[in-house]
């Protein structure tokens, strides 16, 4: 039995990738679960404002690599991101001024704000295509690696090696500051304090003198923030592909409701366990079997689904959790 | 005597098509309290949003302290001085009771630290309970949340839509004590309540509606002794 080689292959493999993976997921649902808590609507359009918002911090940092400007070792997608942010923020907040106010105005039913919300993810689809085409963008300069597995190897003599990728460690330093400034912005802040009042009770928040549209606006401001965060993270540590972004929707949105739409508590917790429980599910757990059980050899590569399936699990957890517990697990709204 | 603090006269109108409320009028005096008592589906909810902008009026005006405000939105007649607390619904469930009393005051820009205090000492539970969520607080408690926050604004009029629904007899008794301690510092109140008879005892004025109108107006205790008043709705 060989603990050590068995802990630092899963750490490698599972821990490491899923953490991160799970602070992005982390990130895009609490985008997510604050539009549902302030409009009352799930927002389908969150997953291309993802993509739109990395596509604008890709032009972005094109434009600074070609001006010389960087801040190695650090990629120079951060520095861009707060533009990015921006200009993301321009767009959601002009789509909703175009379209979602009206049906606001209109005190429209939820679904059919879902439909709507739908109908502005296409839109915004081809939007981010049209700018920065279909094909996969790689756009992460700067340091590769904290840790290299060769180095890793050369130092501990072990036999497996342990990389830990920069963008991974950035994608949690930039959650951890991120949902720290927004558990601060919501808790301690007038303005937070005044979007929570209206998430919990919308007539008493009138009846309180807090603008409605005021809140709405810090609401989608935020959002856009989130999910262009998100979007940069997810993109640096893999790769940037539209289509990837479209597809993310449903992790996302797993993770939100497994937490409890509405709860900012649950979206991260719930980030974390869609992206462990799909990262565990898809691993080959052959290596770390050998490491722990050396007398069994196993016929197959201990994989439970092979990763072209990743997004069952999503699924699989979103349905048992309607079933069983559709408030969620920190006791969000009911769906 | 001076023209009412409010004054609310001949307000006519309903949700849909059909009326609710017929030539309905409503006065409260400074510091005084007014109290709406009448059977189930009188109108007496109704006849409140009304007072608070929340039904369009067909017909009637509604002044306050002079001034017509019968244009305004419940929000423009918070800023005027009004305060409103709703029969259910009436905190926000998953802030603390402090921060329920900050949403209150949302509109000021000022200090609000004395008027917390107030609250405080007008409602000392709500001092221990501060940290904790309303929505995990009693019936009686959320009550004195949410009559707390209305007062947050420092309203010189406060409304309350059966403050004592669904809440213990010794707790009405101390919501009723607290009522008239709101009233000796000021502020006039206007009430619906379904225990009538406790009610008009507090009340420096009663008005009994039927059917969305006036059957009987005059003070509390000489509504308490008019047989008829007696007879028919306050059970012998």
């Amino acid at each position: 039995m060989d603990i050590l080689n068995a802990i630092v292959a899963l750490a490698n493999f599972v821990l490491i990738p899923a953490a991160a993976y799970g602070a992005q997921l982390a990130l895009g649902a609490l985008g997510v679960t604050l539009i549902y808590g302030i409009l009352r609507f799930s927002n389908f359009a969150h997953g291309d404002t993802m993509a739109f918002g990395t596509a604008m911090v890709i032009l972005v940092t094109w434009a600074l690599q070609g001006a010389g400007i960087g801040i190695a070792p650090l990629p120079t997608a951060l520095l861009a991101l707060p533009f990015g942010i921006g200009l993301t923020a321009a767009l959601v907040l002009g789509t909703d001024r175009a379209v979602y106010r009206f049906y606001r105005r209109q005190k429209a039913a939820p679904v059919i704000l879902v439909i709507v919300s739908m109908g502005v993810m296409f839109v915004m689809n081809g939007l981010t295509r049209f700018i920065i085409g279909v094909e996969d963008i790689a756009f992460d300069d700067g340091a590769r690696f904290i840790v290299n597995a060769r180095a890793f190897r050369d130092a501990t003599g072990l036999d497996e090696g342990l990389a830990l990728r920069s963008t991974q460690v950035i994608t949690l330093v930039t959650a951890l500051v991120v949902v720290v400034w927004l558990f601060w912005f919501l808790n301690r802040t007038r303005t937070g304090k005044s979007m929570r009042a209206f998430s919990d009770n919308e007539d008493l928040a009138l009846l309180s003198g807090i603008n409605p549209e005021r809140v709405v606006m810090y609401a989608w401001l935020i959002a856009s923030a989130l999910a262009t965060i998100a979007g940069t993270l997810y993109g640096l540590d893999k790769s940037f592909k539209a289509f990837n972004y479209f597809q993310l929707l449903l992790p996302i949105f797993a993770a939100a409701i497994v937490g409890g739409l509405g709860n900012p508590v649950g979206a991260i917790a719930g980030g974390f366990l869609i992206a462990f429980s799909e990262v565990g599910v898809t691993y080959a757990w052959k290596k770390v079997a050998g490491y722990v059980l050396p007398f069994w050899e196993p016929d197959g590569l201990l994989q439970l689904l092979s990763t072209e399936y990743k997004f069952a699990v999503s699924f699989v957890i979103l349905i048992a959790v309607l079933l069983f517990r559709p408030t969620g697990l920190f006791k969000g709204k009911s769906v | 005597m001076s023209a009412p603090y409010l004054s609310a006269e001949g307000m006519t109108g309903g949700y849909g098509a059909a009326d609710i409320l017929h030539d309905c009028t409503l006065t409260v005096d400074r510091g005084q309290i007014a109290v709406i008592v009448g059977p189930n589906g009188a109108g007496k909810s109704t006849a409140m949003k009304a007072v608070f902008g929340m039904l369009r009026l067909r017909a009637g005006r509604v002044t306050l302290d002079g001034e017509d405000i019968t244009a305004l939105s419940p929000q423009a007649r918070v800023a005027k001085g009004m305060g409103f607390v709703p029969q259910v619904a009436n905190v926000f469930p998953t802030m603390s009771v402090e921060e329920n009393l900050e949403m209150g005051a949302f509109l000021r820009r000022d200090d609000i630290r004395a008027t917390m205090e107030q609250v405080y000492a007008l409602f000392p539970i709500l001092r221990d309970k501060r940290r904790q969520n309303a929505g995990e607080l009693s019936g009686g408690q959320r009550q004195q949340v949410a009559v707390g926050r209305a007062l947050m604004t420092q309203p010189k009029l406060l409304m309350l839509d059966e403050p004592t629904a669904g809440v213990s007899p010794i707790v009405m008794d101390e919501l009723f004590d607290r009522i008239i301690e709101v009233a000796r510092s000021g502020i006039s109140i206007l009430m619906v309540e379904q225990n009538a008879r406790q009610a008009l005892e507090i009340a420096d004025r009663g008005y009994v509606l039927v059917q969305g109108a006036n059957r009987f107006a005059d003070t509390g205790a000489a509504l308490l002794a008019d047989p008829e008043v007696r007879r028919t709705f306050l059970g012998g």
